[in-house]
């Protein structure tokens, strides 16, 4: 029973940390999706040149390791006299952008080409098109590939301990390391994370509900 | 005579790498004709309704609508397709809105019209094609006869002066291409102009005023469907119709 005691002793810089945490996800997804949104129609663009900058924006994120890029936003940001939460949060939307276009690029591509012809013989342009008939659609399928992004970018945002942070993880490192009792410290902030994951999951979930009355 | 040509096709060519699939296509519509193109798959008979709504990119010839020469160069290609209606052989209905939604999402968002008068229109619509009882409900809901009924009103909506049909009771069940074919009559004896696509021969003898029979890229024989279907000219139409009679 001593880990419950410490776990409702430590619970007041817990949260502090578990709110961090949330920040830094939900911040670095928002932007996360808008970076993917533009990566992913470079990539259908059908114009070599773009389709090139996506390509390589993708190898570059896919074939580092994400300490490494946080690392890279930090120096390279706050050098720019940018916050660190913010460099931190750029450097997650980055990341998560990479998977999160190549979401997108998917599912765009799985609407049947029928929903175009069929939007374009009515005399819909290929902006309107994609706004009403392709995306909403797309999105659709997206939610349940998207939500797993999600979940993999909030225990992601650990990393940012490295950099000094003072988010879920390295409240627990810190408590372990002053009381040398990593293990207790290590469990309590699993049940937090494991929490956040639970919000997280339901919140998707009631999204992909909600979106997919019609089917 | 007297009519005004609606559509005229001059030297048509589409090739899709090295196949050739239209070889100098000549076709004229005149205003309220129903013409039924028809011939064995592979012909070319898709791609010529495609290329009409610039659907495909042809390679070379001249397409006329409404008596205007028509180029992807130098017109609004969106605003010739709001005069050429077109219903495809999978429906394509749009499963995220329902059947209404489908049908007022053009008139709405590409001619601008405001949204009660939409509705209004598209109500209209949805009791010509015998559904209004299905205004609210989403495409998935539909049979295929259904589906391709509110395709057709979705077509209309735009108040198109073509009607291109591409096979549209090809993918049906057997039970359900009459309630379609009816409702393509109807426009018909209403003065549409329609390019019809289709294998239903019994279609094309009663309501079709020309067929055009189409082999291996090429129109072999156009006529009146009395003549083309009771004494065919060509030797390979008469294979055709025999094959499918």
């Amino acid at each position: 029973m001593e880990w419950l005691n410490t776990f409702i002793k430590s619970y007041p810089v817990f949260l502090k940390g578990m709110w961090l945490t949330f920040e830094l996800t939900a911040v670095a997804i928002f932007i996360g999706i808008f970076i993917g949104l533009f990566f992913a129609f470079l990539k259908i663009s059908n114009i070599k040149i773009l389709e090139w900058i996506a390509d390589t924006y993708i190898f570059l994120i896919r074939g580092t390791p994400l300490v490494v890029q946080i690392f890279v936003f930090y120096y390279g940001l706050t050098s720019l006299n940018i916050s660190q939460f913010l460099a931190v949060v750029l450097g997650l939307a980055f990341h998560n952008g990479a998977y999160i276009a190549e979401i997108f690029r998917g599912t765009i591509q799985s609407i049947d080409k029928g929903q175009m012809e069929a939007a374009r013989s009515l005399g819909m342009n290929l902006k309107l098109t994609y706004r009403r008939i392709i995306l909403p659609q797309a999105l659709r399928r997206a939610m349940a590939p998207l939500g797993n992004q999600f979940i993999i970018a909030l225990k992601d945002s650990s990393l940012a301990a490295f950099i000094g942070m003072y988010e879920l993880f390295n409240v627990a490192t810190t408590y372990g390391s002053n009381t040398f009792d990593y293990m207790t410290y290590l469990l309590v902030v699993a049940v937090y994370y494991l929490f956040l994951v639970l919000v997280f999951s339901i919140l998707v979930r009631y999204v992909e509900k909600r979106l997919a009355v019609s089917d | 005579m007297g009519k005004s040509v609606m559509i005229k096709v001059e030297k048509l060519n589409k090739t899709f790498g090295d196949l050739h699939v239209l070889k100098d296509i000549d076709m004229t519509v005149n205003e309220s004709d129903v013409v039924c193109v028809i011939g064995a798959s592979g012909s070319g008979k898709s791609t010529l309704l495609r290329c009409l709504n610039f659907l495909e990119v042809k390679d070379s010839g001249t397409i006329y609508i409404g008596g205007e020469k028509v180029e992807r160069e130098t017109h609004d290609l969106n605003e010739i397709r709001t005069r050429v209606g077109m219903v495809f052989q999978h429906f394509h209905l749009f499963p995220h809105m329902t059947v209404i939604e489908n049908i007022m999402e053009a008139p709405i968002n590409v001619k601008k019209i405001p949204k009660d008068q939409a509705y209004k229109e598209a109500k209209g619509l949805l009791v010509k094609v015998g559904l209004s009882d299905k205004e609210s409900v989403y495409p998935g809901k539909l049979s295929g006869g259904q589906k391709q009924r509110v395709a057709i009103a979705r077509a209309l909506a735009m108040k198109p002066d073509v009607m291109l049909f591409d096979e549209p009771t090809s993918a049906l069940d057997p039970e359900l291409v009459g309630e379609v074919l009816v409702t393509m009559k109807e426009l018909a004896l209403e003065g549409m102009t329609m390019i019809v696509v289709t294998h239903e021969i019994g279609f094309a003898k009663e309501v079709a005023n020309g067929v055009v029979y189409m082999h291996d890229g090429r129109i072999v024989e156009v006529g009146h469907p009395k003549k083309i279907f009771e004494q065919p000219t060509e030797q390979r139409t008469k294979d055709f119709l025999d094959s499918v009679l």
